[in-house]
């Protein structure tokens, strides 16, 4: 019985997710006492695969058509599931990233086999399987049984830290007969060179205290030196000051970075949703009655106009210190 | 056309999170339940974006849920669609929820949800309807046009977007950019009253997750202020306190 990690790979890289995942899913094999497996689908570098045992993966199921570049969640679920019934997997992990969402539920379906979506924490083993999953959009968590034999986990995108260690993993290398896919893919746009939301330690969000799309050049210059993706609430993407993608909050992008800096945002209930589950939160505005301040870690009571530049100095003062 | 458009009830999105019975159940007591927006705005105002192109589309609403479900439901249907089907069930486990739409929907040639719901924001649903009916899922759609029985559709990947062409039957799930809310006028809310809302019974499918119970998280210390006229002080805490930065 063991643990199966799906390893999501894009252009031949591995995604960080991913290296969550392995981590996540190595931790869940030495508390059930087994061995932690791995299936990557597509080309990569066959390097590169055996270098993941240092996240603590033994043994590498590697389906090399090159099909599978493109991901295909029908085609995908099938392979990660017939490994798992080939290999006796117990436990299948799964990054809760966009290719995780669209690809986890169809494994569950295929195994039959209970699926906690968006997993924030090692199974309690000591009475059944539970899994804690954040639910009402980050404003509560829920322990969850997994009843049936085989268990599937979605993990949350940063919410396990990625550990390594020395160690090659076996390489098994397959070439699978596969089916023509029925879905057909006619464009695809990767944005290039940002950092992108979901994978971000630090966040620098923005909000309607900023008063307009041309001022956002203070909060992108915190960004940039910070690395740091940019986000914003609801009011700015609707106003289409910023693309609706950066949107945070209850009906947007669902974040947990280490470090959230919330500028001119007063902190609605909503907004406080998608972005509680950060491990600090520092707040600058103006109005000190926001609610913002009673969520928050940190906070400056003051103009963004001024503060936001200063930051930055200080910032870029520590680290060329 | 046969587009068949998944409902869920959720709190309203201002709502406080409590629960009761030694933290086992949601605390229902004030709260308002609204349809969960992304099957409100997204999918289903996109199935009746594709009904009023072509007038012979025909729209179904399903829910899983207790009679509690049937105001929201009713609401749904003051925006739109010509009946629903409400599965007289319970239940948290996604396998048990999406086989009872799974059975229904193999009738239909499109299947809407919405990306996730806001209360229990698994966002699998749509993949296991998908997979019960050996039929495409085109997650996180951004953009969705039908031509012919071919849809066309945007959707989020991971680091950006891309174009999927497929043959329906096909499950999608929506969120922004799909459609745009509408509020139900009044005429759509007298009509709802008359539409056909069935109350089918569950087929027999076993649950595979259970909750055990539910936690809050845990509260916040304070809020450490700093004066604004010294940032250093800021930056000197994210480093060495909170070791952020």
């Amino acid at each position: 019985m063991s643990v199966l990690i799906f390893i999501d790979q894009s252009e031949g890289q591995i995604k960080k997710s991913s290296l969550e995942a392995i981590t996540y899913g190595a931790a869940v094999a030495k508390q059930l006492n087994t061995t932690a497996e791995g299936i990557v689908l597509g080309t990569v570098a066959d390097d590169n695969v055996a270098a993941l045992g240092k996240y603590g993966v033994q043994k590498i199921h590697h389906i090399t058509n090159e099909v599978l570049n493109h991901v295909d969640a029908q085609l995908y679920a099938k392979l990660i599931a017939d490994t798992a019934t080939a290999n006796g997997a117990g436990v299948v992990i799964i990054s809760h990233n966009q290719t995780g969402k669209a690809i986890a539920g169809r494994v569950s379906a295929r195994l039959k086999a209970g699926l906690v979506a968006g997993a924030i924490a090692l199974p309690d083993t000591t009475n059944g399987f539970v899994v804690k999953k954040s639910v009402f959009s980050g404003k509560a968590f829920a322990n969850v049984n997994i009843t049936s034999a085989i268990k599937i986990i979605s993990l949350n995108p940063n919410s396990f830290h990625v550990t390594q260690a020395e160690g090659t993993a076996e390489v098994i290398t397959v070439t699978a007969s596969i089916a023509e896919p029925k879905v057909k893919v006619t464009a695809v746009n990767k944005v290039s060179g940002e950092v992108p939301l979901t994978e971000a330690e630090i966040v620098v969000s923005g909000g309607r205290g900023l008063k307009g799309p041309e001022h956002w050049g203070i909060l992108e210059d915190l960004a940039k030196t910070l690395h740091a993706a940019t986000a914003c609430s609801r009011p700015v993407a609707d106003a289409h000051w910023r693309p609706h993608h950066e949107h945070v909050g209850q009906t947007g992008v669902q974040i947990a970075p280490n470090l959230y800096i919330a500028i001119g945002i007063s902190g609605a209930i909503q907004h406080l949703a998608g972005v509680n589950r950060s491990k600090v939160m520092v707040v600058i505005n103006k109005d000190p009655e926001a609610p913002f301040f009673k969520a928050a870690d940190y906070g400056i009571v003051g103009d963004a106009f001024e503060v936001v530049p200063k930051l930055t100095e200080e910032i870029k003062k520590l680290k060329s210190a | 056309m046969k587009i068949l458009v998944c409902i869920s009830k959720t709190p309203d999105t201002t709502s406080k999170i409590a629960f009761k019975d030694g933290n086992t159940k949601f605390e229902e007591a004030g709260v308002q339940w609204i349809i969960n927006p992304y099957d409100e705005w997204y999918s289903l105002v996109r199935a009746i974006e594709l009904k009023e192109k072509d007038a012979a589309t025909v729209i179904h609403l399903i829910t899983v849920g207790g009679a509690d479900c049937d105001p929201v439901i009713r609401k749904a249907l003051a925006l739109g669609g010509d009946e629903a089907i409400r599965v007289n069930a319970d239940s948290s486990d996604s396998f048990y929820i999406a086989s009872q739409i799974a059975a229904i929907a193999k009738e239909y040639d499109l299947v809407f949800t919405g990306k996730e719901t806001i209360d229990y924001n698994g966002s699998s649903i749509g993949a296991i309807v998908a997979e019960l009916m050996d039929a495409p899922y085109i997650s996180l759609a951004t953009k969705f046009e039908l031509n012919g029985t071919t849809a066309v559709v945007n959707r989020e990947i991971e680091g950006g977007e891309e174009v999927n062409e497929v043959a329906l039957p096909a499950v999608v799930s929506c969120q922004k950019g799909v459609a745009e809310q509408r509020i139900p006028n009044m005429r759509g809310i007298m009509a709802a009253r008359t539409k056909p809302l069935k109350v089918v019974e569950p087929v027999t499918v076993e649950t595979l997750t259970s909750i055990v119970n539910f936690e809050l998280p845990p509260a916040k210390a304070g809020v450490k202020l700093v004066p604004a006229d010294n940032v250093a002080e800021l930056v000197r805490l994210l480093h060495e306190e909170a070791k952020a930065i």
